[in-house]
């Protein structure tokens, strides 16, 4: 069994992530012959399991009681190690949100299991130990940059189930299998799952915050690297994006200068986008970066460095200075669209 | 008053690695590195100051897994005005994945004793996989407030503290003892005193090897340790055949105008 925890969004829908997980878990599982399980813990999802059979769920799993929501630790802690425990599936996923990566390292300790967090892709594959020579078929492959993005590093947990991952919103696509798919609805019952002392950590104020930058859901990303040298200078990013009905995202090293607010961040440990037309400017392209944007439609890169790995992944490439390019560019725009 | 534990880690400089950070069969150089205090954790440091202003004679202790050459972090923890620093260090911790790491860091806390609140950064510039602050609270049986941003009060064996969110904050209320992992947009820490700078210039850390947190040794290190590295892959580029565009105003024109014709752009 592949198990995918999933996360409701505040409007009380799965969260995109969590379909997204249920997506390629539906794709792992049948590439393994397995089922598709998903575990929904909250108060008032009632017909959540609907949300779900679309895409390829067999097993749902649901918890609802009001001390699972909002999200708290021990209480989701309680019902996800227990489910595990009861089904042992060979497989858990869950979001790289603020919420699967506070929940599942405290699931990985308590099953002392292996945990890859953000992960850019995921398949099956087989595996030597090369000190004992023992052979592992069919075992999940968690592929994710390392060390500063110099390395691509495929990691294994040949020996201890389940094998957990997180992946990041938008990494992987979100696709309903078949909208007549029909699975079962186990309701679990949270007083069983629940002790008192999971209560010990109490929500006293929430302030959730209309997201202002919505950069996911964005055709067109004019996005500014270190290279852009200035906050000053990355203000023309924003006009380029705001003259092509764009927005603006940038680079770790952008949003660590201070170039840009940390809610544009692209790449692995930021949003990963899928844009017709990705606009690279002043960006030399490590591959965390390139790793939440190489699937663009399009990439222009501006750069004056000719050898920027950017490059290599570009449709087309201006070598130039982007403080020249950019304006030149918004021009271009302007003349052509009369 | 308190007692309270920082966890914190030297990490390689991941931010600013030059040219010579790769060596040519594309394993790291780790010498050519410059190697510093992990930034979250010197904001973890930062919360645990904090509490110790506003509760005088709080202890804090701080505690790292490494190298011996560890020591500069706990120097310099010391000199901003931490009181104790220890480094658990020993061979048999070589090749731990974040499991043998909390589990022998858990290890050491045991050993350090008392402890009201344990903090940490919320994760590493090396691996980002903030990981380590929850496995030692559920092996301390604690519980954890991840990406904590402010303190806002401490009273008796009550912390209440903000968590800064994907998409908000939340204020939080726990009983003591907690752990809490403190995320980049919390206060800065603080700069190291000029006399204590002197006094622990030369400061000598304790350090502890394995047998010293008395652990069941089959969790530690390798052997511990769940996940394997199959293999590591230097970044390879598949060469799209990029177009080259001269920055010149013809040039950028026909771009321009192509990608509106093919409504790439409207």
């Amino acid at each position: 069994m592949i198990l995918i925890y999933c996360e409701l969004a505040e409007n009380g829908h799965v969260a995109d992530v969590s379909l997204e997980l249920c997506t390629k878990g539906r794709s792992l599982a049948n590439e393994l012959g397995t089922q598709l399980a998903a575990l929904v813990c909250g108060n008032g999802i009632a017909d959540i399991e609907k949300q779900l059979y679309p895409f390829g769920v067999d097993k749902v799993f649901k918890a609802d009681d009001r001390r699972l929501s909002p999200y708290r630790t021990l209480p989701h802690f309680a019902v996800l190690s227990k489910v595990i425990e009861e089904n042992r599936p060979d497989i858990v996923l869950m979001g790289a949100t603020c919420v699967g990566r506070d929940l599942a390292p405290r699931i990985s300790s308590y099953l002392r299991c292996g945990l890859t967090a953000d992960c850019t892709s995921l398949e099956i594959g087989s595996y030597e130990d090369k000190v004992t020579k023992k052979q592992y078929d069919k075992i999940l492959y968690q592929i994710r940059p390392a060390f500063g993005g110099n390395i691509i590093a495929t990691i294994v947990n040949p020996e201890t189930r389940p094998q957990m991952a997180t992946v990041r919103e938008g990494v992987m696509k979100k696709e309903v299998v078949d909208a007549n798919y029909k699975g079962t609805v186990t309701s679990l019952d949270a007083n069983k799952y629940l002790r008192g002392e999971d209560e010990c950590v109490k929500i006293i104020a929430r302030e959730i915050e209309q997201q202002k930058i919505n950069i996911k859901n964005s055709s067109i990303i004019v996005s500014g690297g270190y290279g852009m040298g200035s906050k000053e200078n990355f203000e023309m990013l924003h006009q380029l994006a705001q003259a092509l009905g764009g927005e603006v995202g940038a680079t770790r090293a952008a949003v660590d200068a201070g170039f840009a607010e940390g809610d544009r961040q692209i790449g692995q440990t930021g949003v990963t986008v899928r844009p017709k037309l990705y606009i690279a400017c002043g960006i030399s392209g490590a591959v965390q970066h390139r790793a939440g944007m190489d699937q663009s439609g399009k990439i222009i890169s501006i750069n004056t460095d000719p050898e920027a790995p950017i490059n290599a992944i570009a449709d087309y490439t201006i070598i130039g200075d982007v403080c020249k390019v950019v304006p030149q560019l918004i021009a271009c725009y302007n003349k052509n669209k009369k | 008053m308190y007692k309270i534990v920082v966890l914190i880690k030297q990490v390689p400089d991941t931010q600013n690695v030059g040219p010579d950070a790769m060596n040519a069969d594309g394993t790291v150089n780790r010498q050519a590195l410059p190697a510093i205090f992990n930034p979250e954790d010197l904001k973890a440091l930062e919360m645990a100051l904090q509490v110790k202003e506003q509760n005088p004679g709080t202890e804090i202790t701080v505690l790292t897994m490494g190298p011996d050459r560890a020591a500069a972090i706990i120097r310099d923890s010391l000199s901003r005005g931490a009181d104790k620093g220890v480094i658990i260090s020993d061979m048999r911790f070589a090749g731990s994945d974040t499991l043998a790491t909390s589990y022998a860091l858990a290890c050491a806390i045991k050993k350090i004793g008392h402890y009201d609140m344990v903090f940490g950064g919320r994760q590493a510039i090396d691996g980002d996989t903030a990981q380590v602050g929850p496995q030692v609270a559920e092996k301390l049986n604690l519980p954890q407030i991840t990406y904590a941003e402010k303190l806002v009060s401490l009273k008796g064996d009550t912390i209440t503290l903000t968590r800064r969110l994907d998409n908000g904050v939340e204020t939080v209320e726990a009983t003591l003892p907690v752990l809490v992992t403190v995320t980049a947009s919390a206060d800065d820490c603080r700069y190291p005193h000029a006399h204590r700078l002197l006094k622990y210039a030369k400061a000598a850390p304790e350090i502890w090897n394995a047998d010293a947190i008395d652990p069941e040794m089959e969790r530690l290190g390798l052997k511990g340790s769940p996940t394997k590295v199959k293999k590591i892959d230097n970044v390879v580029l598949a060469h799209k055949d990029a177009q080259q565009v001269e920055p010149t105003e013809a040039a950028l024109n026909e771009l321009v105008a192509g990608l509106m014709k093919d409504h790439i752009i409207g």
